[in-house]
């Protein structure tokens, strides 16, 4: 037991959890914590909006695959976080998000700088805490690390009113934490995995659909060895993107609104789904009613309530992804032969599989421009190593981004893709460079989106996290200009961004490296300078505001609706 | 659609029933009455939930609530082996000294308690089953109601339960 004050506490208990860096601004309300930060190890990283703190940590976190950290003041520099731990509770995120608080005797007085951010935090959060007295942070501290990052990952929020951190106490750090209401499942149910395998084995049209929970546990090769054991296509969602590597002859890539049209016709023809670590979310499924309607479903997932919450199943198994396919491979095993190559001749429904997919391969068009979103990203594609990082902003990038770029290396690609933040690719770049400096970090941006967080360039320069802005810019906020040319006659409102700012400029001012590509052979010196520069570089690329994407599953419609080409 | 009871022990801490009734509203879940009280453990409540819906939408309840960290345990009740009750505090005009006699029998034939009398008013409480106060509510409502309070609805389930 060591006498010391709360904010003293809660630095140490941080260093205790193995936290080396920590996104963050300082205000009134949290300068004892900042106090103590000064004397310690921790790397502060200043940010200049706090939103852009969430979203770092949470681009930390997905890589990282541990709590990300963020801080920030009481009021509105909590209030600034609160998109950014949205974003992260969407995606199962875990971030420990620590806001400084008016002291005891203010609250609910009104005080300057004061806000209920534990009231506004409670349905963006795994669990909010507002400890009380300063004796209770490092319990606290600890509970909040074994919340967010254990079961289904998300943000906790541990909100400390500024005397409780300078109140002095005896603090006890204990190893381990017991909550009494929480005990995530983590051992599947043996029979639920015996009636799984059934279905599976007895399946004329096999398909797996690989959601965001497979990059959460890290179960990329035992997904592969099960694709492969039993040879059975793999679709995923968008949140499950690269957890299969999309070289893959088996891979089908994303299905859903923006999905590769032979993955969404294919998902529907299914006889037997195993749905792993997905919600079934409307963007991937489309119509509850319509998805899955003459198809057995068995959904794997660590949250009971996923289970029938979007979509009743066959048979629903409560457990750990990664623990789940291990048992499931394992008595596998002892059942069947690994089926070979030879499948791809012999199975009538895998020869389906691969015609379905030649041909919607074969008729995708490309806009007719010389340099258009699809062919840029592709350039990217060949250029970068397999392992580098991509992440994305929000809208007609992210879903080119969705369509054209294969991620192969599992693990290696994350997006906003339960919130749909705009903003968030930037600052969550710098997030996941900060957790693998060693990769090529590359955000596919929009103008619109990267406009929104663009201030980050501050912290990429100064603190030296040199991140590749990869800017298909249209001058528009491209999606929804989109939507008002297919379903609003063309009668075009607040999409238009008139080429304001030039965003090489922009790049320049902050002491990046703007250069901007208007020829094919331009966007590939760009990708090539980029990775050679040790500043972060924009590539500032114009394309045709009126290029759309496609294939296109329209609003409210299934999956049987998709248009697959304009 | 039916009426079901849902118990959930809940930690006694500041912010718990809050957290419960706000995942309620975010999913919109439709509750019809929810009582919260302490239990036999100090640093223990439950709250008593009835909702009216099928059984989809209760199961899915159940599994919101669970998922609530504060919430250490979440049972249905069956209404066939559970006692649950409810208290309602009505209060009724009564001028006329011929319904303050008529108002009185039925109180006694509901098993009621007439807690509170005035010139021109007279409160009675009654405890039961939700309909046992419908039907008491029924056959005095052409007095007058001036003013009624129910507490929901707070249930165990009948004989001994180990966990």
């Amino acid at each position: 037991m060591v006498e010391m004050s709360g904010a003293k506490a809660l630095i140490q208990a941080l260093e205790r959890e193995g936290v080396t860096v920590v996104f963050g601004m300082p205000g009134g309300a949290n300068l004892p914590i900042y106090d103590e930060l000064y004397s310690s190890n921790i790397r502060h990283i200043l940010v200049r909006h706090e939103q852009s703190a969430a979203h770092m940590a949470d681009g930390y976190a997905r890589i990282k695959r541990k709590a990300g950290v963020c801080f920030a003041t009481s009021g509105p520099g909590a209030t600034n976080l609160v998109t950014g731990i949205a974003t992260a509770y969407m995606d199962s995120s875990p971030i420990v998000a620590v806001t400084g608080q008016v002291p005891k005797a203010m609250i609910g007085k009104d005080a300057f700088q004061e806000c209920d951010i534990v009231g506004i935090c409670a349905s963006i959060t795994k669990y909010c805490f507002q400890p009380l007295k300063s004796g209770e942070i490092p319990e606290t501290v600890k509970k909040a690390f074994y919340i967010a990052e254990s079961g289904r990952p998300g943000p906790v929020l541990i909100d400390v009113p500024k005397d409780v951190q300078q109140e002095s106490a005896d603090m006890v750090f204990p190893e381990i934490v017991k909550i009494r209401g929480y005990s995530p499942h983590i051992e599947p149910d043996v029979v639920q995995v015996a009636k799984a395998i059934d279905l599976l084995l007895n399946a004329e049209r096999p398909m797996i659909m690989a959601g965001g929970g497979v990059h959460i546990s890290g179960a990329f090769a035992e997904l592969q060895a099960l694709a492969e054991m039993l040879m059975i296509p793999v679709v995923t969602t968008f949140k499950g993107k690269g957890v299969f590597p999309e070289n893959h002859p088996l891979s089908l890539g994303p299905i859903g609104m923006h999905g590769h049209a032979e993955a969404n016709k294919l998902v529907t023809e299914a006889d037997v789904l195993l749905a792993i670590g997905s919600r079934f979310s409307d963007r991937s499924v489309g119509r509850f009613d319509e998805f899955g309607k003459d198809m057995k479903i068995v959904h794997i997932d660590i949250d009971p309530a996923e289970i029938g919450k979007n979509k009743q199943v066959d048979i629903g198994i409560v457990g750990d992804v990664k623990v789940s396919l291990k048992i499931m491979l394992k008595m596998l095993a002892n059942r069947v032969i690994r089926k070979g190559e030879g499948e791809w001749e012999n199975n009538q429904w895998l020869k389906h599989v691969r015609e379905v997919k030649e041909y919607y391969r074969s008729i995708v068009k490309d806009h007719p421009r010389e340099v258009t979103a699809m062919k840029a990203i592709k350039k990217l594609r060949e250029i970068l190593p397999a392992d580098a990082i991509v992440t994305t902003e929000v809208g007609q990038c992210q879903m080119w981004t969705s369509l054209y770029f294969d991620v192969i290396t599992p693990g290696t690609f994350f997006s906003s893709t339960g919130l749909g933040t705009m903003g968030f690719g930037f600052p969550a770049s710098i997030g996941a460079k900060v957790a693998r400096p060693d990769l090529p970090v590359v955000d596919i941006a929009g103008d619109g989106s990267f406009n929104m967080t663009e201030n980050s360039l501050a912290v990429s320069v100064l603190e030296n996290i040199p991140v590749i802005v990869f800017l298909l810019n249209n001058y528009s906020l491209g999606m929804v200009a989109q939507w008002q040319r297919l379903f609003y006659n063309r009668r075009m409102i607040g999409v238009d961004l008139k080429g304001m700012p030039d965003f090489v400029k922009v790049a320049e001012a902050y002491g990046a490296q703007g250069i901007r590509a208007e020829s094919m052979d331009e966007v590939e010196k760009a990708i090539r300078a980029a990775l050679r520069s040790d500043v972060t570089t924009v590539i500032d690329i114009p394309i045709d505001p009126e290029e759309n994407v496609f294939p296109f599953m329209p609003p409210g419609k299934g999956l049987k609706d998709t248009i697959v080409a304009a | 659609m039916t009426w079901r009871i849902i118990s959930a022990l809940v930690e006694n801490k500041p912010g718990v029933l809050f957290r419960v009734s706000n995942m309620f509203r975010a999913r919109g879940f439709n509750i019809e009455s929810l009582s919260v009280g302490p239990t036999e453990e100090q640093d223990l409540s439950r709250i008593t939930i009835t909702i009216n819906s099928d059984e989809h939408t209760t199961e899915q309840l159940v599994k919101q609530l669970k998922k609530i960290i504060d919430v250490v345990d979440v049972t249905r009740l069956p209404l066939d082996n559970s006692v649950y009750r409810e208290l309602a505090l009505i209060k009724l005009k009564a001028e006329e000294p011929t319904s303050r006699l008529e108002i009185m029998n039925l109180v006694n034939v509901f098993r009621g308690k007439v807690v509170d009398i005035s010139k021109r008013s007279m409160m009675v409480e009654i405890t039961g089953t939700p309909d046992k106060i419908d039907a008491f509510k029924a056959l005095v409502e052409h007095y007058g109601i001036i003013q009624l309070a129910r507490t929901g609805v707070c249930a165990l389930p009948r004989g001994v339960v180990y966990e």
